[in-house]
C-alpha cells in the first residue's frame, strides 16, 4: 500500500544528519517503522535512569530540554529543536538514560526504532562517522549535546547556567556566509554588507578562502582616500584568512581573535585556508553565546533574519527575565527592559514581514497592542492581542487597501504565534476584519461602545482603551487617543457603567478570609491572579485615567502615581495602588517562571506562609480602591 | 452486486466487521483505537458522486503508527473534472486504483470497531454509507467523531465569536500551526485531523466533565 505520510515523513528528516546521507530507499524503510507521539508542554519523554526504549526520537515540531539533577538542583544541560534527534547513545551505549528529557513546549517527535535504523549504519560510512563524532565530542563534554542536527543556522540558544561547560564547547558558527569574488568592487561590497547587515565578507575563489573584508579596512583604506569605491576588493582585502575547523572551542575562537586583533575567523573544511569554506565565526556570535545581557540581544534582534532566530532570543530574554526576578531587580527597571525587547521583536517581525508583501503600504498605518502589553505588563509569553489603524481613504479603495492590510496582519500574526504569543482566543487580532480598521472606522467604533453600552461593550473598552503603538505613524495612534477624551469627557454615563465593571469581580479573599479557587476545570482548586486581583487593579487604574484626563499614560502602576500626584491628599493610598499593580505583576511572573507557563493560576498550597501573607496584602488595597470607586462614581444603577 | 436484505446472506467481510463490535469495548481515550480518516470525492453531491480515495491513520494511546496507515484510490466511475483542481486525482492516472467494493472490503478490515474521527465527520461517514448501501450493506457500526465540534469546544465561551461559525480544517490548521503541505490528499488531511484530535482531547479531557462519549455523532448524521 502506497503511504504518503512515510514520504512525507522522509522529506522532513533527510534535511538532518545524519540521514540527509540515506538513499530514499532507506529512508522510505525507517520511515514507515516511524511513530508519531503528540506531546503537550512540560511532559517527560523519558526520565533520568530509566531503561532505554527500543527507540530514539528526532523532534518535528517543538521543543526538547535534556535536564539532569546536578548538586541537587535541576539544571537544563542542553535544549534541542526542530530536526534534532535525542536518546540515541544510550541505546547504542546500552546504558540507562542520563537525563530528564521534558517538552519545553508542546511538540510532535517521531520515534524511530533501533532496530530498522541499525542495519543501514554498517552499510553508509558516513553515518558511521557523524555519529562517532557526535559521540566522541560526547565524551569531553558528558552530559550535554546528544546528537545535534547540524543544519540549525546561526543558534543563539545556550544554556545560560553550565559556564564551566561553554568554555570547551565548539563555536556554532554562522553557516550562510556571505562572499564575494576579489575582482568585486569596494563599493558593492559596502553594498552587500548593507542589505545583510554584516560587518564582514569573505573574499573566495573557487569556495576557497582567499581574504577578508571588513568595517575596518573601509574605514582605513577607503575613507581615508587610500582606495576608491570603485577599486576592487582584492586591493584593500585582509589575507590570509584565519582559518579553523568546525570543532574549534568557544575560548580558542575568542583567544585567538584577541591574539591577532581580528573579530572575524573563516570556518574550513579542514581547518586550513586550501579548503572550502563552510562558516563563519564572529566575535558578535561569541558575544551572543556567552550572555543574556539586553544590549547583545537587542542587537541580535535587529540582525536577526529568520522567525526561528528571533524565537530562540525570546526565549534568551525569558532567561534574562529569570535573571532579574531571581536578583530582585525593581520591577519597574525589569519592565521596561523586557518590554523594550519584546518591542524590538515585535517591531523586527513587522519589518520583516512589510518586506515580504509584494509591495509597500498603500497610506500610512499603525500596529496598536492593546491589554496587557498595551499597559506594557506583558512580561511572560502571553496572548497576542493587537489590531492595525490605517489612514482614513475613500470609500471605494477601503476594502483594497484593508485587503493589504489583512494579509500583512496574516503573516504577522503567524510569525508573533510561532515565537511565542499565542493566538488571542477571542480573535483580537489584527488579521480579523473587526480589528483592522481605518482612522474613521476606529473612531465610529469607539463612539459606539462608549455611546450605546452594554456589557460586551464594557468589555471590549476594557481592552481596546489601554492601546500602545508598536510600529507606524504614531500621528494615527494619537489622533485616536484624542477623539477618546473627547467622547468620554462628560459622558459621566460611561464612566459609572466602566466604573460597575471594575467592581465585576468582588475582592479575591471569600467570607473566612480564604482565597476564592476555580471550581472546575483544569485549574480547579488554583488561584486565578488574572481575573481576581490583577484585572480589578487595572481596570480601576483605567478608569481613573479616563475621568481624571490622563493621557498617554497606559501602566498601570505609572497611573496610580500619576493620581498621587493629582491628589497630594490621598497621596499614599494611590502609592500603595500602584505598589500593588507591580507586586501582583511581579508575582505572576515569579509563577509563570517555575510553571513555565502565563503565570494566571497559582497553586495555593505551594505558596510560603510569607508568599500568600503578601498577596493578601495587595488584596486588601483591592478592597480599599473598590469601595472608593463605589463611593466615587454613581454606580449603584448599575451593579 | 446485489444481496438480499436478510442477514445470513450478508458477506464474509461484513459479518467478520460485526464479530469487532461483539466485545462491545467501552470506548476510552487513553486505550482505544481511534482511526482519523478523510475521503476525495468527485463532489458533495451523495448520489451522483463517488469517492476517489480513502486515507486514515490509527491512534492508540495517543501514538500515531505510520506503518498502520491506510491509503487506498478507487477506479472511477463517475468522472468530475471539475473537481480534479482540489484532489489532483485523474481518472486514468498512474496511481493503482481498486474497485469500490475491493476498497470497502479492505477498509471494514482496516477499521475494525474503532472510534471514527474526520473533520466534518458526517459528510465522510455518508459517503462511505452509501457505497454501502450500494452493495446492499447496511451503514457503519462505528462510533464517530467530528474534530470540528471538538475545536468549537475548545474557544472560549464568548460574545465576540459568532457560535455557529463552521471552522474549517484550515482554520484550525492555522490555529494551531500544523503544516499544511498535504491539504487536499486523503491521507494529509486525515493526518491534519489526527494531530486535532490529539490536540483538542489533551485539552478538554482536563476538565471534569468532559465525557468522551458527548461526541459521540448521532447516527441520524449520516
Amino acid at each position: 500500500m502506497k503511504n504518503t505520510i512515510a514520504e512525507r515523513i522522509s522529506d522532513f528528516i533527510k534535511n538532518f544528519p545524519p540521514f540527509d546521507q540515506l538513499s530514499k530507499g532507506d529512508l522510505y524503510a525507517i520511515t514507515k517503522e516511524v511513530t508519531i507521539t503528540y506531546l503537550e508542554k512540560d511532559k517527560n519523554v523519558y526520565v533520568e535512569g530509566e531503561v532505554p526504549h527500543d527507540r530514539f526520537y528526532m523532534i518535528h515540531k517543538g521543543a526538547i530540554a535534556l535536564k539532569k539533577v546536578i548538586n541537587s538542583k535541576q539544571e537544563t544541560i542542553d535544549r534541542l529543536d526542530e530536526g534534532d534527534i535525542f536518546g540515541l547513545r544510550p541505546l547504542f551505549a546500552k546504558e540507562n538514560y542520563a537525563t530528564d528529557a521534558v517538552t519545553e513546549e508542546e511538540s510532535i517527535l517521531y520515534s524511530i526504532p533501533l532496530a530498522t535504523f541499525k542495519p543501514l549504519i554498517s552499510q553508509n560510512k558516513d553515518i558511521v562517522d557523524f555519529l562517532i563524532e557526535s559521540f566522541a565530542s560526547n565524551t569531553e563534554n558528558p552530559f550535554s549535546k546528544e546528537l545535534h542536527g547540524t543544519l540549525i543556522d546561526h543558534r543563539l540558544d545556550l544554556v545560560a547556567n553550565d559556564k564551566e561547560l561553554f568554555e570547551l564547547q565548539p563555536v556554532r558558527y554562522t553557516k550562510k556566509v556571505i562572499t564575494a569574488k576579489g575582482e568585486t568592487k569596494i563599493k558593492d561590497i559596502g553594498q552587500l554588507m548593507k542589505r545583510h547587515r554584516i560587518g564582514s565578507i569573505i573574499i573566495e575563489n573557487d569556495h576557497v578562502p582567499v581574504g577578508i573584508v571588513t568595517d575596518a579596512d573601509l574605514r582605513n583604506k577607503v575613507i581615508t582616500g587610500e582606495h576608491t569605491i570603485e577599486d576592487s576588493a582584492s586591493q584593500i582585502m585582509s589575507t590570509p584568512v584565519l582559518c579553523y575547523p568546525k570543532s574549534v572551542s568557544i575560548s580558542q575562537a575568542q583567544l585567538t581573535m584577541m591574539k591577532h586583533h581580528v573579530s572575524h575567523l573563516c570556518v574550513t573544511e579542514d581547518g586550513t585556508p586550501n579548503s572550502k569554506i563552510i562558516g563563519v565565526i564572529s566575535q558578535q556570535d561569541i558575544t551572543v553565546m556567552r550572555g543574556s545581557n539586553p544590549t547583545v540581544l537587542m542587537k541580535a534582534i535587529k540582525r536577526s533574519k529568520s522567525t526561528k532566530e528571533l524565537k530562540h532570543i525570546r526565549k534568551r530574554i525569558m532567561v534574562l527575565l529569570e535573571g532579574f526576578m531571581e536578583q530582585n531587580i525593581p520591577l519597574t527597571q525589569t519592565s521596561k527592559i523586557i518590554f523594550e525587547l519584546n518591542d524590538a521583536t515585535v517591531k523586527r517581525i513587522i519589518e520583516r514581514c512589510i518586506q515580504k508583501m509584494d509591495r509597500q503600504p498603500p497610506v500610512s498605518f499603525a500596529w496598536m497592542s492593546f491589554g496587557s502589553q498595551g499597559r506594557k505588563e506583558q512580561l511572560l509569553h502571553t496572548d497576542q492581542d493587537n489590531g492595525i489603524v490605517f489612514e482614513s481613504v475613500k470609500e471605494n479603495e477601503l476594502e483594497a487597501v484593508r485587503d493589504y492590510f489583512m494579509l500583512l496582519a496574516k503573516k504577522i500574526n503567524k510569525r508573533l504565534n510561532a515565537i511565542g504569543f499565542d493566538f488571542c482566543p477571542a480573535d483580537i487580532m489584527a488579521k480579523n476584519p473587526k480589528w483592522c480598521l481605518g482612522l474613521d472606522e476606529w473612531k465610529q467604533q469607539f463612539n459606539q461602545w462608549t455611546s450605546n453600552t452594554g456589557n460586551d461593550e464594557i468589555l471590549l473598552s476594557s481592552i481596546f482603551f489601554d492601546f500602545d503603538i508598536t510600529y507606524g505613524d504614531a500621528n494615527l495612534t494619537n489622533h485616536l487617543s484624542e477623539h477618546i477624551f473627547e467622547i468620554t469627557k462628560n459622558n459621566h454615563l460611561f464612566l459609572s457603567k466602566l466604573a460597575a465593571s471594575a467592581l465585576r469581580s468582588a475582592s479575591p479573599l471569600g467570607f473566612f478570609r480564604q482565597f476564592l479557587v476555580e471550581q472546575d476545570g483544569a485549574y480547579k482548586d488554583f488561584f486565578d491572579i488574572k481575573k481576581r486581583a490583577i484585572m480589578p487593579i487595572s481596570d480601576a487604574g483605567r478608569l481613573f485615567a479616563l475621568s481624571n484626563h490622563i493621557k498617554n499614560i497606559n501602566n498601570t502602576a505609572e497611573r496610580f502615581e500619576r493620581m498621587a500626584e493629582l491628589f497630594p491628599e490621598d497621596k499614599e493610598f494611590y502609592l500603595s495602588c500602584s505598589y500593588t499593580s507591580k507586586a501582583l505583576l511581579k508575582f505572576r511572573t515569579k509563577q509563570g517562571l517555575l510553571h513555565n507557563d502565563d503565570g494566571r493560576f497559582i497553586e495555593l498550597s505551594a505558596l510560603t506562609k510569607e508568599e500568600k501573607m503578601k498577596l493578601k496584602r495587595c488584596f486588601k488595597t483591592i478592597a480599599k480602591v473598590q469601595e472608593l470607586i463605589k463611593l466615587k462614581y454613581n454606580v449603584n444603577n448599575f451593579m | 452486486m446485489l444481496w438480499n436484505f436478510k442477514k445470513k446472506q450478508y458477506p464474509d467481510y461484513w459479518k467478520t466487521y460485526l464479530h469487532h463490535f461483539e466485545k462491545k469495548e467501552k470506548k476510552k481515550l487513553n486505550t482505544s483505537r481511534f482511526v482519523s480518516l478523510d475521503t476525495e470525492t468527485t463532489g458533495f453531491d451523495f448520489y451522483i458522486d463517488r469517492m476517489l480515495s480513502i486515507g486514515a491513520v490509527s491512534i492508540i494511546e495517543n501514538r500515531i503508527t505510520v506503518a498502520d496507515a491506510f491509503e487506498i484510490y478507487l477506479e472511477q466511475s463517475h468522472f468530475n473534472p471539475e473537481t480534479v483542481h482540489i484532489h489532483g486525482i485523474l481518472q486514468h492516472g498512474f496511481k493503482k486504483k481498486i474497485s469500490e467494493e475491493e476498497a470497502i472490503q479492505q477498509f471494514l478490515i482496516y477499521i475494525e470497531d474503532a472510534v471514527l474521527i474526520a473533520h466534518h465527520a458526517a459528510f465522510d461517514i455518508k459517503m462511505i454509507n452509501q457505497a454501502l448501501n450500494r452493495m446492499g450493506l447496511p451503514n457503519l457500526k462505528n462510533k464517530v467523531i467530528d474534530t470540528m465540534d471538538l475545536y468549537a469546544n475548545t474557544r472560549i465561551k464568548s460574545n465576540f465569536i459568532d457560535n455557529r461559525i463552521r471552522y474549517s480544517l484550515d482554520d484550525i490548521a492555522e490555529a494551531y500551526a500544523i503544516n499544511l503541505e498535504d491539504r487536499h490528499t486523503a491521507s494529509g488531511d486525515a493526518l491534519i485531523a489526527a494531530f486535532i484530535f490529539l490536540k483538542t482531547t489533551t485539552i478538554l479531557k482536563k476538565s471534569k466533565t468532559f465525557k468522551l462519549e458527548d461526541y459521540f455523532l448521532k447516527s441520524n448524521r449520516f
